[in-house]
């Protein structure tokens, strides 16, 4: 039993990270009705930036507390990357608005490997693996004898739920947040009413880079070891996540990320007893990509939509 | 004579390559690998803008039936290659109608692969389709590497000592009947159904074309020749292994089709030819070429999303490829 | 388009293409022209470069020291950028349009496994530095490698395990790596057979970085030990998230743990773990300490990691079969070099088996304060 509930509280944990990327997908396609899938990218950017601003602030800051210089940090990093964000959009993908799908679906996956590849010249990042520095100071907590979880994980996961309550409230509650709803609706309407798409667009793209360079601040300081092709595997498990809570839908990604998480722990954890291999847990989100599309195409949460000619 | 012309043009070109094929034994190792890499790139390639140019759907998991068609024809060429050489003897023509079973066979466990997961994921809209694409070339890689190292899969260090039978008669006949098919798929009064899949996917369902059975198809045939582009590939480099056969190798076709012209026939033949030929020319700038390949797509989908050679580019009066 | 086209430009486009490659010249080299290939980019990157180390100081040693027979060792080396099918088209291309007399390479078995025969149809003789599983070498009587096989390796770990007292293991293979699940493989059938349980079997694939799951089934399992047979970036994190999960057994593992950055990511996670290795920079003896200065010396006091000295040693292996045939022709070389008896490289002493397996000890490592310390010296 206590196995069972270490095993989900496993998948929780990791499953709050799939969440927060995920938001980022649901977010844009929310407002372009494209996938960016450069997404992942950003999240290793994020990972990265962390690294390096931690190597040039970190004797600055070496007197604060660990919570100080972990937030001063993430913002700034979450800075960089809206920056970078609101960059790509702007450069690759603003020129196609009104263009194909398809056209802009090649460009994302061109930016995608853009970032990778550039990170990966010796120049830039270098391909081999780099430690990430514990920027939360490492400390288990027993729950009971069986069950254990860390600070690391728990701070995550606090981390991760302030900024899904900040996003509502940004959505929600904030005109631009309105302005996003509009967009989403429909772009020629919110215009009509004098809404700046362009503004919001930038604005959507630079607030979904942000939580994917938190996300991978975070990802990095559970698992310490940062690479330029990390994004990958982790950006399309959110994707998955996305689809399976709703494309589109804020709340649905978040259950999206969380359902993915457990199940591939569990998937992981449990496969043995049936004598499959656990090696099997990798495919797991695809399997379930498939699953969701054949049966519910609109996910979870997410709600059926007519194609307009 | 007019109506068989491309049935002739399928004939010289078999003809043509096999005569090659009888001198290859005289050219340099190396440059015989090139020139057979350009020939399975050039399958791939064409195969791939079946779905991806014709069709207007987006495959990103070309490699994964790849790797199915390399699995199957290596496995059927080491495991039964003695018993399909005792029935068909072991001199030359004895070896070719082997490795002609495997290479079927390899592609035919593509299209059925293929078939599967077009099947359900075909009804979405094209950018699922990139993804579920993407899901199948990965569910695959997990599988095969999850398999026994000393089974018939060989696991993650796959499968070594595949006899080299790849000639330049396999390859380019093989890539001059790919052409051949696709060219007749698209060019029959039938196949102006996968372009008007492409053109206007509702539109041409509501002027009665079965807009999913059309797309099912060009993925089957696209997977088939895929498979047998992997075979192909498995009995030239004599040993493949799962890794092999990931997203990036997927993304290396898709680039051919893009910068070739998405619906150009020709244009992807060509784009296939010069990226397999400057990638070797290339080799001291590997780690410039992905960048720069990256950036040329965000800039041609920028400025010429209809490619290099776009399809226009060879349309006589009337006729469009 | 129409398919006329295709007859008139593209088929004799790719038939001019395929002679007009086809035309080389052949012309003899003044040096003893020596190929290699290593992953000098992508994501093996560190392997290859290490290997590539250590024959590039091999090579300006015997140049400084005269060259061979006469005539100077000139080096090509191709990379074969981490991807699958570049090593059988790179190997190719030394074999026949650079006439290279013998190639060293490559490090991963995958990639050994293409190149092989190659070299073995053209009759070069072709020495791996650090393949381990045991199918590379049954291509062909031209293959020869200088390291021991996952069968050694994976034995001496069981071995060791036993002497440990460890009755109870469990074992996590990373399923991605065929080195990984042939040291699985063999540490099984050792340890098994000889009173040991494996209580569980656990996977992952390099690249993984969530290991969880699997560790919370092993600890429900209650082991001794661990037995981790992978590549130091996944073990760095197995084994701090097994520490976080409460698992306090130690944890043992192959060459792949070989590397500085283990410590990095795991700090005290791997204290007091154990893996074997093919040398260790600790060794007293005069050679391995002259290797290492002079590494030193040159990287700016770095320590050699052990592709470097695999390298160093396929490489003077080689020099030392070409002096004693008196020859570069591929059949006499790989004569001697089947026959080589008690060869003293830094890797140990070499005997090649007759399957052109290197016979030779294995060291084991532990961890201590952040360090690798050496244990013992397994004999085969």
């Amino acid at each position: 039993m206590e196995q069972f509930a270490q095993q989900l509280l496993n998948g929780l944990f990791l499953g709050s990270i799939y969440a927060l990327i995920a938001l980022g997908y649901t977010m844009v396609y929310g407002v372009l009705r494209f996938i960016n899938f450069a997404h992942g990218d950003v999240f290793m950017l994020g990972a990265f930036s962390g690294l390096y601003l931690n190597r040039w602030l970190g004797p600055m800051m070496a007197g604060l507390h660990w919570s100080i210089s972990l937030t001063v940090i993430m913002l700034l990093s979450m800075a960089i990357c809206a920056a970078l964000g609101i960059l790509i959009e702007f450069l690759a993908y603003r020129p196609l608005r009104n263009r194909p799908r398809l056209n802009v679906l090649i460009t994302a996956i061109g930016v995608s490997l853009l970032i990778e590849y550039t990170g990966q010249h010796p120049a830039v990042f270098g391909a081999t693996q780099q430690s990430f520095p514990a920027l939360i100071p490492a400390n288990n907590i027993a729950l009971t004898s069986n069950l254990a979880v860390t600070n690391t994980q728990m701070i995550v996961f606090v981390t991760v739920i302030m900024l899904l309550v900040a996003l509502r409230y940004i959505v929600m509650k904030t005109r631009m947040g309105l302005a996003m709803r509009a967009l989403s609706l429909n772009p020629t309407a919110s215009a009509l009413m004098g809404v700046n798409n362009s503004v919001v667009i930038s604005f959507t793209f630079g607030l979904g880079s942000a939580l994917a360079a938190a996300g991978g601040i975070l990802y990095a300081s559970l698992y310490p070891s940062v690479e330029p092709f990390m994004g990958i595997i982790p950006g399309l498990k959110a994707f998955i996540a996305a689809v399976l809570g709703g494309i589109g839908n804020i709340p649905g990604a978040a259950l999206g990320g969380l359902i993915i998480g457990v199940t591939e722990t569990l998937v992981g954890g449990y496969s043995s007893v049936v004598g499959l291999p656990t090696g099997y847990k990798d495919g797991v989100a695809f399997v379930i990509l498939i699953l969701i599309l054949l049966f519910k195409p609109s996910g979870l949460l997410g709600k059926t939509e007519r194609e307009k000619v | 004579m007019k109506r068989y012309q491309a049935q002739f043009a399928l004939l010289a070109a078999l003809l043509i390559s096999f005569a090659v094929s009888q001198f290859s034994g005289r050219m340099n190792d190396y440059y015989l690998d090139i020139v057979l890499t350009a020939g399975i790139s050039v399958i791939l390639a064409v195969s791939l803008n079946l779905v991806n140019g014709h069709t207007g759907q987006f495959s990103l998991g070309h490699a994964g039936f790849m790797a199915v068609g390399a699995y199957g024809a290596a496995i059927v060429s080491i495991e039964l290659g003695p018993q399909l050489q005792r029935i068909f003897g072991s001199g030359e023509a004895g070896v070719g109608i082997s490795f002609f079973i495997a290479l079927l066979i390899g592609g035919i466990c593509a299209a059925l692969c293929g078939w599967i997961v077009g099947v359900p994921s075909l009804r979405l809209r094209g950018d699922y389709l990139a993804i579920v694409t993407l899901g199948f070339n990965e569910i695959i890689r997990v599988i095969l590497q999850n398999t026994k190292p000393d089974g018939v899969f060989g696991g993650a260090l796959g499968l070594g000592g595949i006899p080299a039978t790849t000639s330049i008669f396999w390859a380019f006949g093989a890539a001059a009947v790919c052409i051949y098919v696709v060219s007749s798929m698209i060019n029959s009064t039938w196949g102006r159904g996968f372009l008007a899949v492409r053109d206007d996917e509702i539109a041409a369902g509501s002027m009665g074309i079965n807009t999913t059975r059309y797309k099912v198809t060009a993925f089957v045939v696209g997977a088939f020749f895929a498979g047998v582009g992997g075979g192909l590939y498995a009995h030239q480099k004599g040993a493949i292994n799962p890794e092999g056969f990931n997203f990036l190798k997927s993304v290396d076709v898709v680039v051919m089709v893009i910068l070739g012209g998405m619906g150009s026939t020709v244009g992807v033949i060509l784009a296939a030819i010069v990226l397999t030929v400057l990638n070797e020319y290339l080799r001291d700038f590997e780690q410039y070429r992905m960048i720069i390949f990256s950036l040329l797509l965000i800039i041609m989908m920028i400025a010429r999303p209809q490619g290099l050679l776009p399809a226009t580019l060879f349309q006589k009066k009337g006729r469009a490829a | 388009m129409s398919v006329k086209f295709l007859s008139r430009a593209v088929l004799p486009l790719g038939a001019s293409l395929a002679f007009l490659l086809g035309g080389c010249s052949k012309e003899a080299s003044p040096d003893i022209v020596i190929g290699e290939v290593a992953s000098l980019s992508g994501g093996t990157a560190a392997w290859g470069k290490a290997q590539n180390d250590g024959v590039k100081m091999a090579v300006e040693e015997i140049n400084a020291a005269g060259g061979l027979l006469g005539k100077k060792v000139k080096l090509l080396t191709e990379d074969d950028q981490s991807k699958d099918g570049e090593a059988a088209t790179v190997t190719k291309k030394l074999v026949s349009r650079d006439n290279v007399v013998a190639v060293i390479g490559e490090i991963a078995s995958k990639k050994s496994l293409e190149m092989a025969p190659i070299c073995q149809k053209a009759g070069i003789p072709m020495i791996s530095p650090g393949s381990t599983n045991p199918k590379v070498t049954e291509i062909g009587d031209n293959i020869f490698r200088v390291c021991f096989i996952d069968p050694f390796q994976g034995t001496v770990m069981a071995k060791f395990a036993l002497s440990k007292g460890w009755k109870t293991m469990a074992v996590i293979t990373d399923v991605k790596q065929d080195y990984s699940v042939g040291l699985t493989q063999f540490f099984k059938e050792y340890y098994t057979k000889n009173g040991g349980t494996l209580a569980v079997e656990q996977s992952f694939s390099t690249g993984d970085k969530d290991f969880k799951a699997q560790l919370t089934a092993i600890k429900a399992a209650g082991v001794n030990a661990i037995f981790v047979p992978g590549y130091y970036a996944e073990v760095g994190l197995i084994a701090a998230q097994a520490r976080e999960l409460g698992i306090d057994v130690p944890m043992c593992g192959g060459d792949g743990w070989d590397d500085a950055s283990l410590i990095k990511v795991a700090g005290k996670a791997v204290e007091g773990c154990f893996f074997s290795n093919h040398f260790s920079t600790e060794d007293s003896s005069e050679a391995i300490q002259g290797f290492v200065k002079k590494y030193a010396a040159a990287r700016g006091g770095e320590k050699p990691s052990t592709f470097v000295a695999l390298g160093y040693d396929s490489a003077n292996l080689l020099f030392h079969a070409i002096k004693t045939a008196g020859t570069t022709d591929g059949k006499a070389v790989r004569d001697v070099l089947a026959a080589t008896k008690d060869f003293p490289a830094i890797t140990g002493v070499i005997t090649l088996d007759a399957q052109r397996n290197a016979t030779k000890s294995a060291v084991i490592l532990t961890i201590k304060d952040g360090q690798f310390v050496y244990v013992e010296t397994v004999k085969p």
